[in-house]
């Protein structure tokens, strides 16, 4: 797999398509999600669906950090980025996710100083050079993202940073992941498992899907073979008769994940009670907010945030897209209403958001599952 | 900010604050890499590490962060609008 050109990529890409339908039982149909938003959009990128028998279906998952962010948050964001002499600082992925009027680069059109960073860290600079104005980060993310917010907040209590504060929005992986095989909606029969999550959890934190619900799970890397071998891994599992957590990943990701990241968190953040997630509703004990020891960060404490709670769009089916309900296609307003550059909905904000994936490479090939 | 990018760790410039500067595809940047400090002293200059929000994530080696490369040089856009955020990046 290394150093190889395209040529043999493709090659190997046939070599693994060939493996997997020989060991696919066209008797029974294996609908499989991929959690990640990362892994969607390889898909995506190398029609990697286009190389699967008809008896192997992938569905996308809610692993996508800027996706399940409600139009309530945003609003929030704004209300606070409005605030006067604030410096208002998040990733840049966020500047274009719509609010229920207005997105946070309006806003910056309007006056507000939004100002996009790379990393918190350099929103905790820019609070350091500017000491007379208050500073709030809008932290996004899955436990991938986590531990940089904690260890930024963990820096600013030691240097007694007095003008930063967070916004909390990190969500947990797993209640949503729970939420879906609870749900009659639909019937998952194996997870391609997101790698840069696991690298800090482990791959213990998935053993529940087997254990629970009786599910397969196979940890993957990024690259299309890399997705192409976990799912045949998965395949596998299945005319074994085999239901177990495996990890493709293993040049990565550890099994007991990265004890200074979750250490970290753990003294940072609390499990909120629940949080809403944009397209699936209120999930209990699926968010992170700022533990007691770090409160005096949290943006939500020092300033009035009017937490609102804004339905989603009657248009948008983003949570049926997140659930892996519909294709991105079937959403009534993909690609007419809803587009990359006037978006309804947070799944084609995201270049890992399954509609904006689908819509910038999926769309020229003609749908093979479409209706 | 969901992609991971690999670097090459160039070296250690802030021990307390654990802060490296890394190489990404020519350009030096200060990253974090306090998680991946561990009994053996943690990242040496030459390493090659995953970097995600300024941050090294985990280590990889060469071509498993070449192959990496690779895959994202294809992505095209996506990769380089990452790029230019990180360029912008100013962590002290
Ligand atoms: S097309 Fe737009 S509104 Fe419909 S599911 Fe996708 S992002 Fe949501």
């Amino acid at each position: 797999m290394r150093y190889v050109d395209e040529f043999r990529d493709a090659q190997l890409g046939q070599a693994l398509a060939a493996e997997i339908l020989a060991a696919a039982d066209p008797g029974r149909p294996l609908k499989l999600m991929e959690i990640c938003g990362g892994h969607t959009h390889s898909i995506y990128k190398y029609s990697l669906g286009d190389l699967l028998p008809a008896s192997v279906e992938l569905v996308h998952g809610p692993g996508c950090p800027v996706c399940v962010i409600p139009m309530g948050r945003v609003d929030d964001g704004i209300a606070l980025a409005r605030t006067d002499g604030l410096i208002f600082t998040c990733f840049g992925d966020m500047l274009r996710v719509p609010g229920s009027e207005q997105t946070l680069l309006d806003a910056k059109a309007q006056g507000a100083d939004v100002r996009m960073v790379y990393s918190p860290l350099d929103a905790l600079a820019i609070a350091r050079n500017n000491p007379d104005r208050e500073v709030v980060f809008f932290a996004i993310g899955f436990e991938t993202t986590a531990p940089s917010t904690a260890l930024t907040l963990r820096r600013a209590k030691a240097e007694g940073m007095a003008n930063f504060t967070c916004m909390c929005n990190h969500v947990t992986i797993v209640p949503p992941l729970r939420a879906l095989l609870e749900s009659p909606d639909l019937r998952l029969d194996g997870f391609v498992g997101p790698g840069h999550v696991c690298t800090i959890v482990g791959t213990r934190l998935f053993e529940f899907i087997p254990a629970d619900y009786g599910r397969p799970i196979v940890i993957s890397g990024f690259e299309p073979l890399d997705i192409l071998q976990s799912i045949l891994m998965l395949v596998r599992q299945r005319q074994d008769g085999r239901c177990e957590v495996e990890n493709q990943y293993t040049r990565v990701v550890p099994r007991d994940g990265n004890p200074r990241a979750l250490e970290v968190m753990a003294e940072v953040f609390e499990l909120r009670p629940h949080f809403e997630w944009r397209g699936l509703g209120s999930i209990p004990h699926s968010a992170l907010g700022l533990s007691e020891a770090y409160r005096e960060f949290d943006a939500e404490q020092r300033f009035d945030v009017p937490g609102v709670s804004v339905a989603d769009p009657k248009a948008c089916q983003c949570g049926e897209v997140l659930k892996g309900v519909i294709k991105p296609w079937e959403c009534r307003v993909f690609g007419t209403a809803c587009t990359p550059e006037h978006a309804i909905g947070t799944c084609m904000v995201s270049p890992e958001g399954a509609c904006a994936a689908y819509y910038n490479y999926g769309r020229l090939a003609a749908p093979k599952q479409a209706v | 900010m969901c992609l991971a990018i690999p670097g090459q760790v160039v070296e250690l410039i802030d021990a307390d604050n654990q802060l490296a500067t890394v190489d990404v595809v020519g350009v030096r940047r200060s990253v974090n890499v306090s998680l991946l400090a561990d009994e053996d002293g943690g990242v040496a200059p030459g390493d090659w590490v995953l970097i995600h929000v300024g941050f090294a994530l985990s280590r990889v080696d060469e071509d498993e962060a070449r192959a990496t490369l690779r895959l994202l040089a294809e992505m095209g856009e996506h990769y380089e609008q990452e790029l230019e955020e990180l360029k912008a990046s100013a962590i002290e």
